[in-house]
């Protein structure tokens, strides 16, 4: 897998700052090998525990952020996670943000269709992310690269 | 490098994931599962998981294959000991470990194995 050609120029994409008006913390996380990723879920495990979101909550959520970073390094060469702690009023959420500067996604669609893949698996990533968190959205060009954006607010 | 240890009792092979797993890792233990399987002549492997907060469709899928690939060798596989919060995200995550026997505890998936005589 070569990271080589990543994080040079990297994707510009307004999901970045999509939550920004609630955002009170961000923590970037690079994702480029096997150990990032157990990283990454330890961090996103203490963000979720610290707003109490509920066990099964929490358990959606580091799911879905594994699923998306493994796509990060494995689809788009690497890249980095970022982890930003919201707070709207009174309700508290976790939003994590996956940018590579990869292919990029053809046809969104089909990416999003349960068992479609391209890379062996069990196409389940996005399609399953999609369905363990509150908010999916993804910013994707091709040539440039690929972000998605998940939110999980507590209840 | 980083291992998980495999444990035999009699022809049973007994493993317990206490790590949050990296992928190589996962792969590495799916590969020392089956070559244990025929060099121990294993008739059963009992994977406990109750250790994992997390099983994610990397897991998951090498959970199956696993298993899998111990029925085509003549042994069973049980994974015991799935926590309540794993089990309902696994199955909105669209994985339903379709082929794998499961137990709640170690003791029912002996039971499972045929092993109740111990």
């Amino acid at each position: 897998m070569s990271a080589a050609h990543n994080a040079a120029v990297p994707f510009e994409t307004a999901l970045l700052e999509r939550h920004r008006p609630w955002r009170t913390a961000r923590l970037s996380l690079p994702l480029r090998t096997d150990e990032d990723v157990v990283y990454l879920r330890k961090h996103v495990r203490e963000h979720a525990v610290a707003i109490a979101l509920s066990l099964v909550d929490q358990t959606k959520l580091v799911t879905a952020a594994s699923e998306l970073a493994r796509n990060t390094i494995k689809y788009g060469g690497g890249g980095e996670a970022c982890l930003d702690d919201l707070v709207d009023g009174f309700k508290k959420g976790i939003c994590l943000i996956f940018v590579d500067a990869g292919p990029g996604i053809p046809d969104l669609e089909l990416a999003l269709r349960d068992g479609y893949t391209t890379g062996g698996g069990l196409g389940l990533g996005l399609s399953g992310s999609k369905r363990l968190c509150d908010e999916f959205e993804i910013d994707t060009r091709p040539g440039e690269g690929t972000a998605v954006c998940i939110v999980k607010w507590k209840r | 490098m980083e291992r998980i240890p495999i444990l035999r009792m009699g022809d049973l092979l007994l493993v317990t994931i206490q790590v949050d797993m990296h992928d190589r890792l996962a792969m590495t233990l799916q590969d020392d599962l089956t070559q244990r399987i025929v060099s121990d002549s294993a008739k059963g492997v009992l994977i406990d998981i109750s250790a994992l907060d997390l099983v994610d469709s990397f897991i998951g899928r090498m959970i199956s294959n696993t298993a899998a690939m111990a029925r085509v060798l003549d042994a069973q596989t049980v994974v015991v000991g799935m926590q309540p919060a794993v089990a309902i995200t696994l199955v909105e995550l669209g994985l339903t470990l379709h082929g794998v026997k499961t137990a709640l505890n170690v003791e029912k998936g002996m039971a499972l194995l045929g092993k109740n005589h111990f």
